[in-house]
């Protein structure tokens, strides 16, 4: 019994400690031919069947009844949030697994091969006092293999986490890429009057407020550890950059005069850029993470505003003015050079850097409305992702670049939205009063 | 005859001097003599003086007080309208137009007639465009002000700048009437 979490997480988890058995190891075959489920870069990719049963009670109380029903239900919805899964309705079910079992000679795999089936998730679960106990299994039908097997301990109040995990493992095995099930999302919310930041589950679960500023406050930005938030607020009575670390109470605060607004963080470094207003003009700066300017890094009359980087930290985008209209510029942060990156249209802003680094997720402003768009580092394959669907504004990449959160007008007031990184499976993350602006998805592991 | 000649002249020279010798006496008895009652008649001229002076004085003041308070109403109004009149700008546009400039011009008077006067020149956007570029677009507006009266002589340490963005609207309206409205710098009087 090993008392660790199974991830590849690199920082320690102190609140939750979850009992993780492997009782079986993928098999080599199937860890060799991962890339033949998912092909993440294919935007036409044919989403897999797959069932996710109720849960066999293994413990016969009524409160695992319940909670089995939940836990199927909770694994159906997050990996259907991943956009590469078509969750097959339980009315077709043939088999009842809690009569015939669950485990894999216990399974006849055509009862679920018949329905078009090609993945299946059985679980079991017991509950004993406030602890509870899961095993579940992910299966190839066709091929009647167990894929994965986990066992999980923990607090009744651990199972949304310990799915989360098993959906972690289930899309590592099918895509080679992390999942985004322990990122966050950082938005705005004016749920108490006032513009604040909150952060909730990359699924919109239990979204909490960061600021108290009772004034305004925007541009949430990650660092690239989840560790620390920058943000703008007018709480000292104009815009200034606060840089929080949301563990321990302490941070800096950037007030100089003017503006000091849009941060973003340097993948792998505790350094940000932010544009400040106190030599009369909007430019960029790079500063440290305790506030302080390391140098300027936009020398134009004009506004120059909303970094964001490259995976690798070489590179910025953002958005200048210098040629009339607000368009995106790259600059290559060694050779000191910036080049244009969009000509079409009068008004393309907000940047968002993908991160797998050859793409720019931004908004641009057309016949009225505000869309997102897509487009190649490099400036070639300009792709809209929405359209006709009020304004659409502030992409940002989920950690793996599966998917994109923005926000949009779509239903009347602006709400958070997310959709796959090709425009499809659109939906709305969560509901909230207020309007929701501002959305930044959190690097892939936050530990709460 | 010579001798009845020089009698003449002599009489000639004495009367006038007579004349001359009454006429100052009669002077001095006139300017000497009454003085008792032209005492009294000019006590009474003093205080009907006094009274017609209490009461032009009165009058003064009062007239002083209703230029004061003129002054004062105007010089109110003056910095009512400072505060209240807003310069408007154009969609994504920073720049002064003609009628900014004049309104402008009449507010760096009153601000050279105020010399202890500190303002905050606001700058506001419409909600079309995004957030964070509205923000330095604020700051643009904000700073065409600041730049405008800087060139008109005024000290730079008396005009501080805060930029609202899209935050602040006058008019959450979504249409052009609002949204020109809201392009605005706004001013207040620290």
């Amino acid at each position: 019994m090993r008392k660790l979490i199974h991830t590849n997480q690199n920082h320690p988890v102190s609140i939750l400690i979850l009992a993780v058995f492997l009782f079986s190891f993928i098999f080599p075959a199937y860890a060799e031919a991962k890339y033949d489920y998912i092909d993440i870069t294919n935007p036409f990719i044919k989403k897999i069947p797959i069932a996710v049963p109720s849960f066999k009670e293994m413990a016969d109380n009524s409160e695992a009844l319940k909670k089995a029903g939940e836990a199927a239900e909770l694994l159906s919805e997050t990996l259907d949030f991943t956009g590469y899964f078509k969750i097959i309705d339980k009315g077709a079910f043939l088999a009842n697994l809690k009569k015939a079992g669950i485990s894999e000679a216990q399974i006849n795999f055509r009862d679920w091969t018949t329905i078009g089936a090609e993945l299946l998730v059985t679980g079991g679960i017991s509950i004993t006092g406030d602890r509870v106990k899961m095993e579940i299994c992910l299966f190839d039908t066709f091929k009647a293999k167990r894929l994965i097997g986990k066992k999980y301990t923990g607090g009744i109040s651990d199972q949304r986490r310990m799915i989360r995990r098993f959906c972690n493992e289930v899309i590592y095995l099918l895509t080679g890429s992390h999942g985004i099930f322990d990122s966050k999302i950082a938005f705005v919310s004016t749920s108490t009057g006032k513009k604040e930041i909150y952060i909730c589950d990359f699924d919109g679960y239990s979204p909490r407020r960061i600021t108290q500023s009772n004034s305004i406050s925007l541009s949430p930005a990650w660092s690239s550890d989840g560790i620390w938030l920058a943000y703008t607020s007018y709480s000292r009575g104009k815009p200034d950059l606060f840089i929080k670390n949301l563990k321990e109470k302490r941070g800096a605060v950037v007030a100089k005069p003017g503006i000091n607004i849009t941060p973003a963080w340097v993948p792998g470094k505790f350094a940000l850029a932010a544009t400040l207003s106190f030599s009369g003009d909007p430019e960029i700066y790079m500063l440290t993470g305790t506030g302080k300017i390391i140098k300027r890094l936009t020398r134009r009359w004009g506004i120059d505003v909303s970094p964001s980087f490259s995976p690798d930290g070489r590179k910025m985008v953002f958005v200048s003015k210098r040629s009339g209209t607000p368009q995106l510029y790259i600059l290559d942060l060694n050779s000191d050079r910036t080049e244009r990156l969009t000509y079409q249209g009068k008004y393309n802003t907000t940047p968002s850097w993908s991160p797998r680094g050859d793409k720019i997720a931004y908004s641009a402003l057309e016949n009225g409305n505000f869309n997102i768009y897509v487009i190649g580092t490099d400036g070639e394959n300009l792709t809209p992702l929405t359209h006709n669907a009020g304004d659409n504004e502030s992409p940002t990449w989920s950690p793996d670049g599966s998917l994109i959160a923005f926000s949009s007008t779509r239903g009347g007031v602006s709400r958070i939205y997310v959709m796959t990184s090709y425009g499809t499976e659109q939906r709305r993350l969560l509901s909230m009063p207020g309007e929701q602006t501002n959305p930044k998805w959190s690097p892939k592991n936050i530990a709460n | 005859m010579k001798k009845k000649l020089l009698k003449s002249v002599a009489l000639l020279l004495v009367i006038p001097g007579l004349f001359l010798l009454f006429s100052c006496a009669e002077t001095e008895v006139q300017s000497t003599t009454p003085d008792a009652p032209k005492a009294q008649a000019s006590e009474e001229a003093e205080e009907a003086g006094k009274a017609v002076a209490d009461e032009e004085a009165a009058r003064e003041a009062a007239q002083r007080a209703i230029e004061e308070e003129a002054i004062r109403k105007e010089q109110e109004s003056a910095r009512n309208m400072f505060i209240s009149e807003d310069v408007y700008f154009d969609y994504d546009d920073s720049s002064l137009k003609s009628e900014a400039q004049s309104l402008l011009q009449r507010k760096g008077v009153w601000l050279r007639n105020n010399q202890e006067a500190s303002i905050v020149i606001e700058g506001h956007c419409d909600e079309r465009g995004t957030t964070e570029y509205n923000l330095a677009l604020g700051d643009r507006r904000a700073n065409s002000v600041k730049s405008f009266f800087v060139d008109m002589g005024i000290a730079a340490s008396r005009l501080s700048t805060i930029s609202y963005g899209e935050e602040m609207p006058v008019d959450t309206g979504s249409n052009a009437d609002a949204w020109a409205k809201n392009r605005r710098a706004h001013f207040s009087i620290k």
